[in-house]
């Protein structure tokens, strides 16, 4: 049973917490695109023997639009400090922080602002820098980041159009499957910034300070977070264990949810409470 | 529906868009002889080799990979999705592109792409139009403050023997240029000119005309000792600058004639000023005339007034004319009402005038407001 009232910050980002009382926490956090529904096929798995957390970041899915800042969501510890208040508001410490993309950088800023709350990181696709830069691989150049913000703004004229067409509350068949669709959408402001946040980011010099047990989860063809991304985070951070899917696709969390699961779980202590 | 195409006509290698079924390894299975003449490659460079998201440029497969495959595997189908193909020389070719799942296990999806050359050309276009516009409104926002910094009329100066004061307070947001104005300036050693005006119309037009009359009533007055007279200069002056707007305006002259002031004072289109005796009463000083450049034949008439133990008061319609939340105007009785209730003093006065109006319309002005109040001292 979902019980989310009485959260401040947790309501408006649409933030559940699930699973019996007194079993270990799994606070899951999607990335760039969509929203908590990426963990749809993840998630559950987990609902017997541990506590999940599931949240829209500000700005997407069904967050509350009021809950995001230009001003303070500018950089990814805005996103951190959201994260953490959820986790204040539910009194919960000794968490494990599952995060694909971005949400892994965020989930190293939030175990380096609060390391008894955020214990454990799981890295799902991560990159700490996208760009090139010198000997290091991030897979993009600055001019890519301009094509994907030049592609996205040329999407948002028919998204824009949709969004419209829900809140009109058109009826028909149309709207319904863009409602469907309403879980993969970003406010068109929003969806820029955060694409230069993430994709213009650089966290590899908060990594050396990470003292969670880290996994990282590695596909070996992706081409979002290449190869290179996931080693310099493994070399990085000390004590941390690479896992390799043979697959490829920036989103093994839906194309191959049962590995993704059985790496979380060897990952995690045997008994940990 | 097959037969219904001539024979040997495959609808899938003839279809008049790019077509492509892309495997569960996302390599292009099959395309079509459209979807080759875009990517400007023969079929042994694609097919069976090249992933389709290695086809579009680096942002569109980032756009792929974080927003169009998770909708495609929730809802099974995305559509109007714009990418740019790459071909093998490094040109672009701008695309829409449609895509079905048609089959989870193994994953098999079809694309459909047709070009977007002059659309996409459009698109550029309504994008710098909106950028464009964007900054525009920014800068006429701007403006508008700029211009109404420099509209906004000073503190009244000092004047001998009188005690003065003076209010404006711009319409809504305070980012609408308005109307209203009042001036009040030296004309001789012992003379002041006190006006107080509307003009009609809102925004940089009427912006533009308050600036022109404030001046033109600078330049005129010294040579025009009677208000009516400058009145009818402004007049003039208004009808040959051939603007559409009209002005209302209360011109005052006063005369130190020691021991007391002597006010002479006309009426263009403005309601009247207000005096107010030591013991509350109220009464009216001016006769009605016609708004400054309106009528070809223009009528001002002046009146004279000794100030005793006076305070007189002159205000714009955005007083009396302010509109509560269910309607109700002010008022010229609500006015009347206030100002006998008020002490002499002309600061308490413009202060009381100006929060009545704004708290009557819930500090939402609908219009500009201007008090100018004076007494002996």
């Amino acid at each position: 049973m979902p019980y989310s009232s009485g959260m401040e910050v947790g309501d408006t980002l649409n933030a559940t917490l699930t699973g019996p009382s007194g079993t270990p926490v799994l606070v899951f956090v999607h990335g760039f695109g969509c929203g908590r529904e990426m963990w749809r096929l993840v998630a559950p798995a987990f609902s017997d023997d541990f506590r999940v957390v599931l949240l829209d970041l500000p700005g997407s899915a069904a967050a509350d639009p009021s809950t995001y800042d230009p001003v303070r969501h500018a950089s990814l510890d805005g996103y951190a400090e959201d994260v953490l208040k959820v986790l204040d508001e539910l009194g919960l410490d000794d968490v494990t922080f599952v995060g694909h993309s971005v949400a892994s950088m965020i989930g190293v800023l939030a175990h380096l602002a609060a390391p008894t709350v955020v214990t454990r990181l799981v890295m799902v696709s991560p990159s700490a820098c996208y760009v090139d830069d010198g000997e290091y691989v991030g897979g993009f150049s600055a001019s890519d980041i301009d094509d994907l913000l030049t592609t996205m703004e040329r999407n948002q004229l028919g998204w824009q159009a949709a969004v419209a067409g829900m809140v009109a509350g058109a009826g028909h068949e149309e709207a319904r499957t863009e409602l469907e669709d309403a879980f993969c959408r970003t406010r068109p402001d929003v969806a820029l910034q955060f694409a230069e946040v993430t994709f213009r980011g650089d966290n590899r010099a908060d990594l050396p300070h990470v003292s969670a047990p880290t996994l990282v989860l590695q596909v070996r063809d992706d081409v979002i977070a290449p190869m290179t991304a996931g080693e310099f985070i493994h070399r990085q951070i000390t004590g941390s264990v690479m896992r390799v899917l043979e697959t490829r696709g920036h989103a093994p969390h839906l194309t191959n949810p049962d590995e993704v699961v059985s790496a979380i779980r060897d990952f995690l202590p045997v008994g940990v409470t | 529906m097959t037969e219904l195409l001539p024979t040997g006509l495959d609808a899938f290698e003839s279809a008049p868009c790019g077509y492509v079924v892309v495997d569960a390894r996302g390599i292009v299975a099959r395309a079509n002889e459209e979807f080759l003449r875009l990517l400007d490659a023969p079929a042994g460079d694609v097919i069976g080799l090249r992933t389709f998201s290695s086809l579009v440029s680096t942002g569109g497969q980032i756009l792929l990979e974080t927003h169009v495959r998770p909708i495609l595997d929730h809802a099974g189908v995305v559509r109007e999705i714009a990418v740019e193909l790459v071909r093998a020389d490094g040109g672009r070719v701008p695309v829409l592109l449609n895509a079905r799942v048609v089959s989870t296990d193994p994953r098999t999806v079809l694309v459909v792409l047709v070009e977007t050359r002059d659309r996409h050309r459009y698109e550029d276009y309504l994008v710098a139009a909106k950028h464009a516009a964007e900054r525009a409104s920014q800068d006429a926002a701007a403006m508008a403050v700029t211009l109404q910094q420099t509209l906004i009329p000073p503190e009244p100066p000092v004047v001998p023997h009188l005690e003065i004061a003076a209010a404006y307070r711009p319409a809504g947001s305070g980012r609408e240029v308005g109307g209203d104005f009042y001036d009040v300036f030296q004309v001789a050693p012992d003379a002041w000119a006190v006006v107080l005006g509307d003009v009609s119309g809102k925004g940089i037009q009427a912006a533009v005309i308050t600036s022109f009359v404030r001046h033109t009533v600078r330049s005129v007055a010294i040579a025009h000792p009677d208000p009516s007279d400058l009145l009818h200069a402004l007049d003039e002056a208004m009808r040959s600058h051939g603007s559409e707007h009209h002005c209302t305006l209360v011109a005052a002259r006063l005369e130190w004639e020691d021991p007391g002031w002597s006010i002479a004072l006309a009426l263009a289109g403005h309601p009247p000023a207000l005096i107010r005796a030591s013991d509350g009463r109220i009464t009216e000083l001016g006769v009605p005339g016609t708004p400054a450049g309106l009528m070809s034949d223009p009528q001002f008439h002046t009146v004279r007034h000794k100030l005793g133990e006076e305070t007189v008061t002159l205000f714009t319609d955005g007083v009396t004319e302010a509109r509560g939340s269910s309607g109700e105007l002010f008022g010229d009785a609500r006015l009347l009402e206030l100002l006998a209730g008020l002490p002499g003093d002309p600061h308490d006065i413009v202060a009381s005038v100006v929060s009545a109006t704004l708290t009557w319309q819930s500090d939402d002005a609908s219009d500009d407001i201007a008090v100018v109040s004076f007494a002996a001292r």
